[in-house]
């Protein structure tokens, strides 16, 4: 595999078929027409449906291209290398990788996100956020009309220590633009008591971690609640589809904190199936630092995922130091 | 159309369960449920039921009141079930700072009342480095606290995972 990295920007040129830019950057080229996208690199072509595609770009964009592996499916993504950032088509598909027709190219990190951001931008239509699901947000497809950048760049918050703590993010409310999802009306939005003597002001919080969820207005796209050391709580709404298909440089955890999420889990490297693994209120599981997984919430419930945020342990795993499990019994 | 909202608890959970469809194997998952160990566990018994490298999340049965805590290092409180009130004082004997995990005291630690939350379901409480805390549960509980493996940490995997 080639290791050089990319430092050129991309090219963005007009294309009068349909009205969106044609997005170039090293060896790839990325067109959309109304329904699909194009990807063309020096071994083939690739194509995908391109609702499904925003929807997985918006992530990779937002996260900053996340820990490890973004696979839009099976077949196309990229992978962080925290600095620069891989682009592939079927690197880590058995199929592609025995026709050779797999390809990657990596890119300075800061060169792709300019690239993929302006592509999200031009191609996101009027009513179409790729944040929220399916039932809550218009159609991706037609010609170019409009755009949405309020919703493409949408600001996930990220606590330093806890919510609502001095000088850390805020709770969510009507008033900020945060209401209640019509899926979660049920969810009690109380807070709860918190007596601080006098001397101690500020050092005691306390928040409602389910209002707070049940106001999300987004989907498959966690913040950070509250942080121990490198340990960071990253809740999140989950409503149909995981856009992506989370490939772990570390182990991660879920926690289901209401309702169910199933998560289909294959190899990292080949997209072999491993395991279907059905979660419901209360049920706790580790993916493994060797697996990719995508997650299935037929109604909106809230995960709480939590990671490890220590530099480097992507080496860690990926030379074999660490075990990919989280324990062993 | 059903959009109720599914929590669960000690006396109303349904598990869910790893299905191997590949090359793979159902103990790697860690699979368990908060409240089928919160069920089998003694009263504040920090069960760890996530860990990660040195960080874990434990799992605690919130019953009566808890002994008193003290950690060098942030924690977090999560209340799944039940409401609890924790109480907080500036402990004027102080944990190692480099010591990593809960630690017991003995007793009622002496300093000066910060104060206490009451927290219901689904509220999160900061637990800040130094302040000696004691959870006092109004009814049968269950709470996830977010630490670094410690002297209190307990760790069966084999008891409350999937196999
Ligand atoms: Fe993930």
């Amino acid at each position: 595999m080639n290791t050089a990295i990319n430092y050129d920007a991309h090219r963005a040129t007009p294309d009068a078929r349909y009205g969106y830019q044609v997005f170039t950057i090293g060896s790839f080229s990325f067109t959309r027409d109304e329904y699909f996208v194009r990807v063309s690199y020096p071994k083939g072509t690739y194509v995908s449906d391109v609702g499904l595609f925003l929807r997985a770009m918006m992530r990779d964009v937002a996260w900053g291209f996340f820990y490890g592996w973004v696979n839009f499916d099976d077949v196309f993504g990229t992978v962080n290398h925290y600095g620069s950032v891989d682009v592939f088509v079927g690197s880590y598909n058995a199929g592609y990788q025995s026709a050779g027709t797999d390809f990657c190219e990596r890119f300075d990190a800061n060169k792709l996100y300019d690239c993929f951001h302006a592509l999200l931008s031009d191609w996101t239509n009027e009513g179409f956020d790729p944040f929220a699901a399916p039932l809550e947000t218009g159609s991706p497809y037609g010609s170019k009309h409009g755009n949405n950048d309020a919703a493409v760049n949408f600001q996930r918050e990220l606590a330093e220590r806890f919510v609502g703590s001095p000088g850390d993010t805020e709770l969510r409310t009507d008033a900020r633009g945060f209401t209640v999802n019509r899926q979660f009306a049920d969810v009690p939005q109380d807070e709860p008591e918190v007596h601080t003597e006098p001397g101690f002001e500020g050092q005691l919080s306390a928040f409602n971690l389910f209002a707070y969820l049940s106001r999300s207005p987004v989907t498959w796209n966690p913040s950070i609640a509250s942080v121990v050391g490198q340990s960071a709580y990253c809740p999140t709404s989950e409503e149909h589809m995981l856009p992506i298909l989370h490939g772990n440089d570390r182990v991660e955890w879920f926690i289901q904190l209401s309702d169910e999420i199933t998560w289909q889990v294959a190899d990292k490297a080949t997209a072999a199936p491993r395991a279907m693994i059905t979660m419901k209120a209360g049920d706790i599981a580790a993916m493994p630092a060797d697996i990719s997984h995508r997650g299935f919430s037929p109604k909106r419930s809230m995960l709480l995922v939590w990671e490890n945020m220590t530099p480097g342990l992507e080496e860690r795993y990926g030379s074999g130091e660490l075990a990919p499990t989280a324990a062993e019994f | 159309m059903s959009t109720a909202t599914r929590f669960a608890s000690t006396d109303d959970y349904v598990k869910g369960g790893v299905e191997i469809i590949g090359a793979d194997s159902a103990p790697r998952y860690l699979f368990s449920n908060m409240f089928e160990v919160a069920s089998k566990a003694q009263a504040w018994e920090r069960v760890v039921v996530a860990r990660n490298l040195e960080f874990t999340i434990e799992c605690a049965r919130a019953e009566g009141e808890s002994p008193w805590f003290i950690c060098a290092h942030d924690e977090t409180c999560l209340v799944m079930q039940g409401d609890i009130d924790i109480h907080f004082i500036a402990a004027e004997t102080r944990p190692a700072a480099d010591s990593n995990g809960a630690q017991r005291v003995a007793g009622v630690p002496a300093g000066a009342n910060m104060g206490h939350v009451r927290l219901a379901r689904g509220h999160m409480a900061l637990l800040p480095a130094n302040a000696a805390y004691q959870m006092r549960a109004r009814q049968l509980g269950v709470v996830l606290l977010q630490s670094i493996e410690g002297p209190l940490s307990v760790q069966r995997w084999a008891s409350i995972c999937q196999h």
